[in-house]
């Protein structure tokens, strides 16, 4: 287990960039269960990478272990030649499919992140709240929002820690027009800026519209990782080319 | 029905007239359980918490400990607490039996299981539904604490209060180790069972009013804080 150690000197992490991200032979399982099975990717700092694949395809997973909350059995995935720490988590945000929201209202769950992480004063705060558009919300109960507004809220804190690695779980699923405008704008505003983008998404428009490369995994394993327009043209693998028209991949 | 109609009359003027012995009693129940009270919310609630986040050996073999602690007959605390600080047991140099002290004790071991068990569950909870969050966020541990507790605090609160009306209703454990020494251990529930004793019903009865009285106020207010804060749904 790797895990929590570093390939250089801890203090280096915090100043360097954390990019590319390079699995090798990536294991993970869960008791006898695998479910990340030899995986091997790279992925650049200007990318927005779309992970699909069916249901069950061990997405979620990847994105959580790229966050560092799985423990890797075997293989490695390193960050610009960094292996995982506190200090690159820290310039990572996992936004989850099922947002994880404090028991308080709007504001408070934004000044949470602001103790946490320094250097974030009110208007920070409220810029990204507007920007998410949550403005006016701040007194509301976090956990009375609809389930759009949720999401947003979720990925108005996960901005607010300037992330060099934005970790995106399915976070247009089930959400209206608006939202779902709103929130691919902000994943293009950020990779401008040159945040990387993991997301996963079931919506092959979405992965069009939005990524530039692709990585299409099923059953635990990455079957193919391409450039977007490659894999949407002439996907390599009957997997994919099944996947992409909608057929049951068995 | 008379006998109600009387008591309750007997309740209401002891209550109008401000009787003396009736406060004397009411006061020191109130010191009593309150103390009693703090004590096992002070041990309690980081005991709770760390039995709800740390996961050590034999930590679900302490976690059905006090579980089943929470069903203790009071009258064997009191028998127990009685042993250890009467004059030949081990704490009997203190001289604290038929004293206060004795019952606030004998209170805080029947509660102290109450608040440990209940914010073991409350807080393992919560620490669940932010575990992911917190590690991804890095969230440092002492900050993590504190964000169960102030956000599980309505759900703590309504412990707190039951540690409360588990204290002042109890009899069985504060009649052995406090004697129901008149002006000086003598507490609601104890001068419920003299009065009893010695048929003085209406008395009894009157009391008993109060106590129920009383209860009724914690329930509402035990209600209204779980109403109020599942309204803004932060429980």
């Amino acid at each position: 287990m790797l895990n929590g150690t570093c390939m250089y000197k801890k203090d280096k992490t915090s100043q360097k960039k954390i990019t590319p991200i390079v699995a090798d032979n990536l294991s993970v399982s869960f008791g006898s269960v695998n479910i990340l099975n030899k995986i091997n990717f790279k992925i650049h700092d200007k990318d927005i990478t779309a992970v699909i694949g069916p249901n069950g395809a061990g997405k979620s997973i990847l994105l959580q272990t790229i966050n560092g909350l799985t423990n890797i059995q075997k293989g490695k995935i390193t960050f610009n030649s960094f292996l995982h720490s506190d200090d690159i988590r820290k310039k990572q945000a996992l936004v989850f499919q099922n947002p994880t929201l404090l028991r308080r209202d709007v504001i408070s769950n934004m000044e949470f992140i602001a103790n946490i992480y320094k250097n974030i004063d009110k208007n920070i705060i409220q810029n990204s709240l507007v920007r998410c558009g949550l403005g006016g919300y701040d007194q509301k109960s976090a956990r009375l929002l609809s389930g759009g507004q949720k999401q947003r809220l979720s990925l108005a804190r996960a901005l607010l820690t300037k992330p060099s690695i934005l970790l995106l779980d399915e976070p247009t699923a089930n959400l209206d027009p608006f939202s779902l405008k709103l929130i691919e704008d902000i994943i293009l505003e950020e990779n401008k800026k040159g945040t990387c983008i993991i997301l996963t998404t079931h919506d092959m428009a979405q992965a069009k519209r939005l990524a530039t490369n692709i990585i299409f995994m099923n059953k635990g394993e990455v079957i193919e990782q391409k450039n977007s327009k490659t894999f949407f043209n002439k996907p390599e693998t009957n997997e994919a080319l099944k996947y992409i028209k909608g057929e049951i991949l068995l | 029905m008379n006998i109600i109609l009387e008591a309750l009359n007997k309740a209401i003027e002891l209550v109008i007239t401000t009787d003396e012995s009736l406060f004397e009693i009411l006061i020191l129940s109130f010191k009593v359980s309150g103390i009693s009270l703090l004590l096992s919310c002070l041990l309690g609630l980081p005991l709770g918490t760390l039995l709800a986040i740390k996961n050590f050996w034999g930590r679900n073999s302490v976690l059905i400990l006090f579980n089943t602690m929470m069903g203790l007959p009071p009258v064997v605390v009191g028998l127990v607490v009685y042993l250890i600080v009467s004059r030949s047991g081990p704490l009997g140099w203190l001289g604290i039996l038929y004293t206060p002290t004795a019952m606030i004790i004998a209170q805080m071991i029947l509660i102290t299981p109450i608040i440990v068990s209940l914010t073991a569950q409350i807080v393992e909870e919560i620490s669940q539904e932010y575990k992911n969050l917190f590690t991804s966020l890095v969230v440092p541990a002492h900050k993590a604490i504190m964000a169960y507790l102030y956000d599980a605090r309505y759900s703590i609160l309504t412990v707190i209060l039951a540690g409360f009306g588990r204290a002042i209703s109890e009899v069985g454990a504060v009649i052995i180790v406090g004697g129901n020494i008149d002006h000086l251990t003598r507490v609601m529930t104890t001068t419920i069972a003299l009065e009893t004793s010695k048929g003085n019903l209406s008395l009894a009865l009157a009391l008993g009013i109060i106590l129920l009285f009383i209860a009724l106020i914690t329930n509402f207010l035990l209600i209204t804080i779980k109403m109020n804060a599942k309204r803004h749904m932060y429980v």
